[in-house]
């Protein structure tokens, strides 16, 4: 099946990574764990632009940003040049970007996604190391602002552009790039997704093949698939009309899930890029091959590896290569336990628990969670104990075998089983009755007194079971 | 004003009384000053003199006054670039050098008069008014670095630190009669100096003697991590300070004599390379023929740098702020209000410089003529040790003569850009009088063989008398 792009749908991507995981900033020597900081304290001369102050590569960053081009399958650049990309606005302290131009770090990648029809190719056009700049918060909304408060804290902080090709056709698509990304850059160790500005879109969008439209400031999987829909039902409106598209660059209104129009191409800005005086070039190419012997195995290796090494299904391996934690997580418990339980209890019951509460797999130990399934594989307790147990560890805490002990889960005797389906069957003549006249319902009835009777812990399938086979014997 | 006392009279005296008094002397003396050299005295200069005095500092410069150029950082202390639009700005720190020089001993006296941002081979575009040239008060000292000239030549300081993007310490010092460097490019860390156009500024020291010279040098010079393009290489500069220049060749650029040169100026100096030759060196006359395009190269290329160098004052953060609705309108008002016409003029013409379809035209352009500059002094200095020219055409002008005409101040540039764009060293010394106004002599270096060229300018001083002709009122 070949999907047809009905729409002649394009959509690339723009995206800002914060290497956050760097330990210093771009070009100086502050720290970056700013996050929980109070405002204009990870702040020195070079990152406040203040006069005379002189940038500084951080050699680190340049490595990170290597890393990154590698794992997109990129080629790397055989030294850095940085330029300075030229504009007014109050969030930068130079008014000027140090930014690379003509020669980015990494170019001609690659990655691939599951698309509208199997797999697919997105093109990387390029990758690029720049600086962030400071953090302006408004006092009230962008265009009705009494004023600007700015945070310098982040100012200077790394970013990797990665721009893709406008290779998707779909805003599920999309989502589906922006997620392969970032799990490829969780794999790499190079940034905290969870941290506030980790992660920023722009996307280029154009239907019929048309003129593309950029649309800024997304900032979440969420309102990257909001702003695609909206934006390429926008340009299909204004067309079915009559109207013509034309170049242009649109905000994307997070709260009202609109895009709007912030400049046509007429009003684009001359960025007069030059040569960073002030950076010397250094050679990197060197540095690739040792680089790439430090790349971790990416998550298309290691759902392939799952597939094969625990006999696991593509749902399951994909789920559990996402996030390189959860899939550590995952090995170490199918070390323990039999990997396909292993793989049934993190990916389909745990993760669902997490999600629901917003919770990492930190939240949650391999310890804990092999004891769980060994003791419902063990037959020592039902499935539904088990997720109770999961439940109450995310949610009161406590030990897996405690909490049985506690709440009484152990599965009880079969003898114990018989006696209840013994019981329930004379004590209700009727539903018996109603039964064997064809009523299925009453079944339920009277299997609903059996686990009444053994306080539920007796295993509902068991006990159906046994029910059925008394009334037909 | 006072007498001309070089480092070492210096130390002697605060050997005999005390830094204290010492730099309390230089004080007074700025005081009466009527050159209007400094833009601001330090306060701190009395106390950091007096702690000196008190712990028995052994570092070489230990107690020197020295006088800083008004577009380097010194913590605590105004930094304006002699500029309104950075008013009020005081840097929470200290230069590079200004930590060097510190450590030395030295006290920071003040700051001196410049051309706003250093745009200028006059001082008259300060916003704190024209410095006036020691030898003839209707003269300029020339710029930018034209406060830290003429307060030497003055004796309001013994020694100074100025900044050469394009003659900047090597204009002022031959204006003023005095002696300036102007480095290698890399050779001193230029973090805390505040940018005009990055590619092609050096911080250079300025004196009454060679020998002054070669001890701040030892001092400011040498590798900083904060400065990318600094270089990272030993060097003692003071080694150089030797009467010998046996053997030693010199290249004299005929170009470098070109049109509108006056007359004494080309005597002094062809008299001051026969002087040479009796010492014992050869010269030759060299071609360099790209140096009729280096001005052309050299603006287009400041001019661009500076565009976006002084994108940053905005009114938002430090120095003078105008109001406004809306940032970009404060911003804007900032910049009309804060910058003087000479800046304005370059900032324009360099933002159109690196506009959408002139970059290639013009930037572009320039770097590839700045190329073809460079290979003429590889190939010039590849047979020589070093060139010989006028630092400047002519001798000190009037005040007010060329301030309306920004082509004939760009063109007494001729002799000092075309070292820039090179990033090659180059010394100039004064060689004479015209008209009694001094003329420097131009001694130009390899990249990094700054020793050679203060070896020949020292022994230059040793066999000549021209160094010790002070303005009128100095004794
Ligand atoms: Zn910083």
């Amino acid at each position: 099946m070949v999907y047809e792009n009905p729409d002649g749908i394009r959509i690339g991507l723009e995206v800002h990574v914060q290497l956050n995981k760097l330990k210093t900033k771009l070009f100086c020597g502050c720290s970056t764990e700013y996050h929980d900081s109070e405002p204009n304290t990870h702040v020195c001369p070079v990152c406040l632009g203040l006069p005379g102050s002189l940038p500084v590569l951080n050699e680190k960053a340049v490595e990170f940003a290597i890393k990154v081009g590698l794992a997109l399958n990129c080629s790397i650049v055989e030294q850095t040049q940085f330029h300075r990309k030229n504009y007014y606005y109050p969030d930068l302290p130079k008014n000027f970007q140090t930014t690379q131009y003509d020669f980015p770090i990494a170019a001609n990648g690659k990655i691939i996604i599951e698309g509208e029809d199997g797999e697919h190719v997105v093109g990387i056009t390029r990758a690029h190391i720049e600086e962030d700049p400071a953090r302006l918060q408004h006092m009230g909304t962008i265009d009705r602002s009494k004023g600007t408060l700015i945070n310098y804290n982040r100012s200077g902080m790394t970013l990797i552009e990665i721009v893709s090709e406008p290779d998707m056709r779909s805003p599920k698509e999309a989502r589906r790039y922006l997620e392969k990304l970032k799990s490829i850059l969780d794999y790499l160790g190079v940034f905290d997704g969870d941290l506030e500005g980790a992660m920023k879109a722009d996307a280029n969008v154009s239907v019929f093949w048309g003129d593309r439209v950029e649309v800024k400031n997304i900032s979440s999987f969420k309102g990257l698939e909001r702003a695609l829909v909206y934006e390429i039902m926008r340009q299909k409106n204004h067309i079915r009309r009559g109207g013509e598209i034309v170049m242009e660059t649109r905000h994307f209104d997070e709260a009202r899930g609109v895009t709007i129009s912030m400049r046509t191409k007429e009003e684009e800005h001359d960025y007069r890029y030059f040569p960073e005086p002030d950076l010397v070039p250094l050679r990197v190419a060197d540095w690739v091959p040792g680089i790439r012997e430090t790349l971790p195995e990416l998550p298309d290796a290691k759902r392939e590896r799952f597939m094969e090494q625990y006999g696991l299904g593509e749902t399951h391996a994909r789920a559990l290569t996402t996030e390189i934690k959860v899939a550590n997580f995952f090995e170490e418990v199918a070390a323990k336990v039999d990997p396909k339980d292993a793989a049934v209890w993190v990916s389909d019951i745990l993760k669902g628990e997490l999600n629901y509460r917003e919770l990492s797999i930190d939240a949650f130990t391999v310890e804990d969670i092999v004891a769980v399934v060994e003791l419902v594989t063990g037959n020592k307790i039902t499935e539904q104990s088990g997720v109770e147990i999961i439940r109450t560890v995310l949610d009161d805490g406590g030990k897996p075998q405690d909490i049985v002990e506690k709440k009484g889960l152990l599965k009880v005797e079969d003898d114990i089983v018989a006696t209840a389906v013994e019981e329930a069957i004379a004590e209700n003549p009727d539903a018996v009755a109603d039964y064997l006249g064809g009523k299925e319902k009453s079944l339920n009835f009277i299997v609903g007194k059996v686990m009444q009777k053994t306080k539920g812990r007796a295993d509902a399938r068991e006990a159906r079971e046994k029910v059925l086979a008394k009334l037909n014997e | 004003m006072a007498a001309w006392t070089d480092i070492s009279g210096i130390r002697q005296k605060i050997a005999d009384s005390s830094a204290e008094e010492v730099t309390a002397s230089y004080i007074e003396t700025i005081g009466k000053s009527k050159i209007n050299g400094f833009t601001t005295v330090s306060d701190e200069a009395i106390n950091a003199a007096r702690e000196i005095d008190s712990n028995g500092h052994e570092g070489p410069l230990a107690g020197v006054p020295i006088a800083i150029k008004e577009n380097i950082s010194t913590k605590g202390l105004s930094t304006t670039c002699s500029s309104k639009i950075l008013q009020g700005y005081v840097p929470p720190y200290d230069a590079h050098v200004i930590e060097k020089l510190k450590a030395a001993g030295a006290v920071i006296l003040g700051k001196t008069n410049m051309d706003e941002f250093a745009m200028g081979t006059s001082t008259e575009s300060s916003y704190y008014g024209p410095t006036f040239n020691p030898w003839d008060m209707d003269r300029v000292p020339g710029g930018s670095s034209g406060g830290s000239a003429a307060v030497v030549a003055a004796g309001e300081a013994p020694v100074s630190l100025g900044s050469d993007t394009g003659g900047s310490v090597r204009c002022p010092a031959a204006y003023c009669g005095v002696v300036g460097i102007k480095p290698t490019y890399g050779c001193i860390s230029r973090y805390g100096l505040i940018s005009y156009a990055n590619s092609l500024e050096q911080i250079g020291p300025l004196a009454t003697n060679v020998a002054d010279i070669a001890t701040i040098m030892d001092v400011v010079a040498g590798y900083d991590s904060r400065d990318s393009t600094s270089i990272n290489r030993e060097n003692t500069y003071s080694d150089a300070l030797k009467d010998d220049v046996k053997g030693m060749k010199i290249g004299v650029p005929e170009e470098y004599f070109g049109e509108g040169i006056d007359e004494n100026v080309e005597k002094a100096v062809w008299d001051s390379i026969s002087k040479f030759e009796d010492m014992g060196a050869t010269y030759e006359k060299v071609s360099m023929p790209h140096t009729k395009y280096a001005l052309a190269s050299y603006y287009i290329i400041a001019m661009s740098e500076a565009s976006s160098n002084l994108a940053r004052f905005d009114g938002t953060r430090y120095g003078y702020r105008a109001d406004g609705d809306n940032w970009h309108v404060m911003a804007s008002k900032t910049r009309a209000e804060g910058f003087g016409p000479e800046v304005k003029r370059r900032i324009l013409l360099g933002t159109y410089a690196l506009s959408a379809g002139y970059h290639d035209k013009y930037y572009l352009k320039a770097l590839q003529v700045r190329t073809l500059v460079k290979q003429d002094f590889d190939r010039a200095l590849a047979n020589v040790d070093v060139l010989m020219a006028p630092t400047m055409p002519a001798p000190a002008f009037k005040i007010g003569e060329k301030i309306d005409d920004p082509l004939s101040l760009y063109l007494a540039d001729v002799n000092t850009v075309p070292i820039n764009l090179a990033g090659v060293p180059s010394i100039s010394v004064p060689c004479g009088l015209s008209d009694g106004m001094p003329v420097g002599l131009q001694i130009i270096g390899k990249h990094f063989d700054e020793n050679t060229i203060i070896r020949a300018a020292y022994s230059f001083e040793q066999n000549t008398d021209h160094h010790t002709r002070r303005p009128p009122e100095v004794a």
